[in-house]
């Protein structure tokens, strides 16, 4: 059986056969006949310059497929044809390397079934780069986070992309292989990291992308991470993930809960927000649980964005005299205005962080739905279908 | 070094031209600007000026710089020169320099001749942007307000386009056309604009649509044909004109797309099965797909007399000094001079249609025209299929080339959609079936109600399948100023 291979495609029911595209691709992978506009599986190297002076969208189609549609097949099209069933036809995972599929399937298992991206959500790119063909990033700066007296150690990387094209989405994640080899002789596994910084950089229009990373005991490429130094060249697999996207939909009100490093998606959702829909007020709310503020990665940061912008709660569950709080606890306390949203289809939940987590904010939801007489099983699963309920833990 | 590929902001004029260091055409076009900028708020759309409008700027002629979305007003809009990178070496592609190096300054002998073409495709940029200008005040929603305001701006970037090339290339006489084209005013009865199409209202969108469908579309065709210009500049500039235009042919077509699409859901949902039968789909608040046929006709002959005498020693010589070339020039297998080629033209001879084969140099507005009904027919098969897919049982059809012309050979000829010969009496007397009468307009301006709530859309045009940008269904394409 063939790996299976994603293909992109030009939506011949939006297409106008303009053939903006075909002038602005330079490896002629466009062609047309009198009917339709196509792109050639076997040139196309997904490099995206097609998708600018597309004025349709029609462009910005991918599938996943085990054999790539035909230029025969494509120009006979009067629509684009289903998206084939992978998995029906004994194929796994897509393009998106094993390992690193392995490790978003996990991660996503808390939702508690396959996610979908919210319908407004911008078409992720995915896996551009593999492992056998990362991009180089230079380090542009390594930056502690958390305080010095701090037990944790959470670093913000910024990663210059150089003129490559590496086009991300909040909540995506790249892939990081940490160098050299374990104690058997085999390359490390893969390590994913979620984008802390917009679509369009860590200031409007500069291609960079940044990561959150805390450094852990004996973990190979977290020390690698935090020990880089500006300058350095780091090698980025990815993007991943299709699923824990944003809602670009001006309407949409988001939940975002999430500990430590799990903030990571929810700085890239703000600052977001922050750039393309500056006046929306009373949208967002982010809970957010740490041991102690010393500790909370972007604390200070965070205490500038105005509450009406992001309605802050933050627990501690180490402050000295005071009663541990975790973020259920502020889930629960803020139950009289969750309840009504959990009913609302511009409702968007996402929970990032710790797998320990998962237990303590369920049973919240549970008991914030069964206060106004929902079952939060059922909500769940509705949101989940309608890509509104994601969840990201490790 | 000169950055030709991004715009540089150094000047007033966003350019890639390099005008920092060119004092003589930057003073000129500073001269210039004030009476755009005049013409823009005297002739251009009506109200609006202080809302902040979605559109897309170009910062950089590559794929990846030229289509950068944000909100602007539309008087702050950036209008620059923008040019496609030079192609190195390339060569004058047809006519008797063929294979020369493309020139960079305008050769004397054809000064003239060049100076007319660009001063009539000047022409109807601004012409445009006047006959629309009252449409604002009808919009069936923010996104198709936000598209009309993108064409209307991208026009008034394809004058400045024009522009350039007279001021930069022309000298004195240059200067003075570009004057002009701020002084001719479409449907005007002392100074009107050049070519009649340009003359007509555009009273409606219905009518919007199919003239960005079917007028920009012999744009678009022109721009192609200039863009084989053995005169270097003209060819950058077209070029990088045409990747604006593909914006202008989706409007239309979408838009024409969109209102059969609702036709055909009212008429479904009201359980009428008979296109026909028009004032029952009438009184549903749609256009029925006849009355569409009809301005289809209207939009496309009058597009098609754009083109000229189907026979023209005026375009053959164009075509022989190799300042313009055929549609995809660079892409025909022959011997790019038409020394002994023929190519079969209609005419209209004594009540008859005939065929004739004329010497294919004096038939190059004939094979332009051919190319453009090729062209636009790709847009009538899709609507076709839209129809279709919407289980109704009507086609539209493209008239017969012959049909309601007044430019060429077929000019007054009785001739019906169908190619039919019919009297001239016949012919007055059932012209109310095939072109859209003084009851359908009112008809259709009934319709048009404004809709200005974000993600709502007036009841007669059904919403895009896909946002401007990928933005969602109800994003606020124009943020209408509160005073």
């Amino acid at each position: 059986m063939s790996k299976p291979v994603k293909q992109h495609l030009i939506d011949p029911e939006i297409c106008i056969r303009c053939h903006a595209c075909v002038d602005a691709c330079a490896k002629e992978a466009i062609s047309f006949n009198d009917d339709n506009v196509v792109v050639d599986a076997a040139i196309c190297d997904h490099d995206l310059s097609c998708i600018g002076p597309c004025p349709t969208g029609a462009i910005d189609n991918w599938m996943v497929v085990n054999m790539p549609f035909s230029l025969e097949d494509q120009l006979g099209w009067f629509e684009l044809p289903e998206q084939p069933d992978l998995a029906a036809e004994g194929a796994s995972g897509a393009d998106i390397p094993d390992a690193i599929a392995a490790l978003l399937a996990e991660a996503h298992q808390g939702a508690g079934g396959a996610a979908k991206a919210p319908a407004s959500a911008a078409t992720p790119a995915i896996n551009l780069f593999g492992p056998s063909e990362p991009i180089k990033a230079t380090v542009q700066g390594n930056f502690r986070l958390t305080e010095k007296t701090a037990d944790a150690d959470v670093r913000h990387l910024i990663l210059d992309l150089g003129t490559a094209n590496f086009p991300v989405l909040e909540g995506q994640t790249i892939g990081i292989i940490p160098p050299g080899t374990d104690d058997k002789g085999r390359a490390h596994q893969p390590r994913l990291y979620s984008i802390s910084s917009p679509r369009d950089g860590e200031r409007p229009d500069t291609n960079n992308l940044s990561l959150t990373i805390k450094r852990e005991g004996q973990g190979i490429c977290s020390n690698y991470m935090c020990d880089l130094e500006r300058g350095d060249e780091v090698a980025l697999t990815g993007p991943f993930g299709a699923s824990f996207l944003i809602a670009d939909d001006p309407k949409a009100r988001l939940i975002m809960v999430c500990t430590g490093t799990g903030s990571a998606p929810f700085r890239a959702f703000t600052m977001h927000r922050q750039r393309a829909l500056p006046d929306i007020n009373g949208s967002m709310k982010l809970f957010f649980g740490a041991r102690t503020p010393q500790s909370l990665p972007y604390f200070g940061p965070l205490g500038k964005v105005p509450q009406e912008f992001l309605e802050k709660h933050f627990a501690f569950s180490r402050v000295k005299d005071q009663p541990k709080t975790y973020v259920q606890d502020r889930l629960r306390a803020d139950a009289a205005t969750i309840a009504p949203m959990l009913s609302d289809a511009n409702t968007y939940i996402y929970v990032c962080g710790l797998k320990a987590m998962e237990t303590g904010v369920e049973a919240a939801f549970q008991d914030i739905a069964r206060g106004v007489g929902l079952n939060w099983l059922d909500i769940r699963d509705t949101m989940r279908e309608s890509g509104r309920y994601h969840v990201e833990t490790y | 070094m000169l950055d030709l590929i991004n715009v540089s902001y150094d000047t007033q004029i966003p350019n890639n031209v390099g005008l920092s260091s060119d004092r003589r055409i930057l003073k000129a076009l500073e001269k210039w600007h004030p009476g755009y900028i005049n013409w823009w708020k005297g002739s251009g759309p009506d109200g609006f000026l202080e809302d902040l409008v979605y559109l897309r700027t170009a910062v950089s002629v590559d794929p990846k710089g030229w289509a950068k979305f944000d909100y602007v007003k539309m008087p702050e809009y950036r209008w620059g020169i923008l040019l496609a990178p030079q192609v190195e070496d390339r060569r004058i592609p047809c006519g008797e320099h063929l294979g020369e190096p493309a020139w960079q300054e305008v050769p004397g002998e054809y000064r003239s001749l060049m100076r007319r073409l660009v001063v009539i495709q000047g022409d109807t940029e601004p012409a445009s942007v006047e006959q629309q200008r009252f449409l604002g005040k009808t919009a069936p929603s923010l996104y198709d307000l936000r598209n009309l305001f993108q064409v209307n701006v991208e026009e008034g970037r394809h004058l400045w386009a024009m522009v350039y090339i007279l001021q930069k290339y022309f000298g004195k006489d240059g200067r003075e056309e570009a004057d002009e084209l701020l002084l001719r005013q479409s449907g005007s009865a002392e100074k009107p604009r050049m070519l009649g199409a340009f003359n007509e209202e555009t009273p409606d969108w219905l009518s919007f649509f199919m003239f960005t469908y079917f007028t920009d579309r012999d744009g678009k065709m022109q721009l192609e044909a200039l863009a084989q210009s053995g005169f270097d500049p003209l060819s950058r500039t077209c070029r990088f004109m045409l990747t604006e235009e593909a914006h202008h042919m989706f409007v239309g077509e979408t838009g024409v797309g969109r209102t059969i699409q609702r036709t055909c859901e009212a008429m479904n949902a009201a359980g009428i099965t008979d296109p026909t039968d028009i004032d029952k789909i009438r009184a549903l608040g749609v256009i029925d797909l006849p009355t569409i046929q009809k301005k289809l006709n209207l939009h496309y002959t009058l597009s098609l007399d754009l083109f000229g005498s189907e026979v023209s020693t005026n375009a053959a010589n164009a075509f022989n000094s190799g300042i313009k070339g055929r549609y995809q020039e660079t892409k025909i297998d022959d011997d790019h001079r038409l020394k002994d080629a023929t190519y079969p033209v209609s005419e209209y001879v004594n009540g008859k249609i005939l065929l004739r084969e004329v010497p294919a140099l004096t038939a190059i507005n004939m094979r332009l025209r051919d190319d453009y009904s090729k062209d636009a027919l790709g847009g009538v098969k899709r609507w076709n299929a839209l129809i279709k897919k919407n289980g109704v049982a009507f086609e539209m059809k493209l008239p017969h080339g012959g049909f309601h012309r007044q430019i060429g050979a077929f000019k007054d000829a009785p001739i019906t959609p169908e190619g039919d010969v019919i009297s001239a009496d016949d012919w007055a007397a059932r012209r109310d079936e095939w072109l859209p009468s003084t009851a359908d307009g009112d008809f259709i301006q009934s319709l048009m109600v404004t809709v200005l709530e974000p993600g709502e859309y007036a009841g007669w045009i059904a919403p895009p399948r896909v946002g401007i940008d990928n933005k969602p269904g109800d994003f606020e394409y124009v943020q209408i100023h509160q005073a």
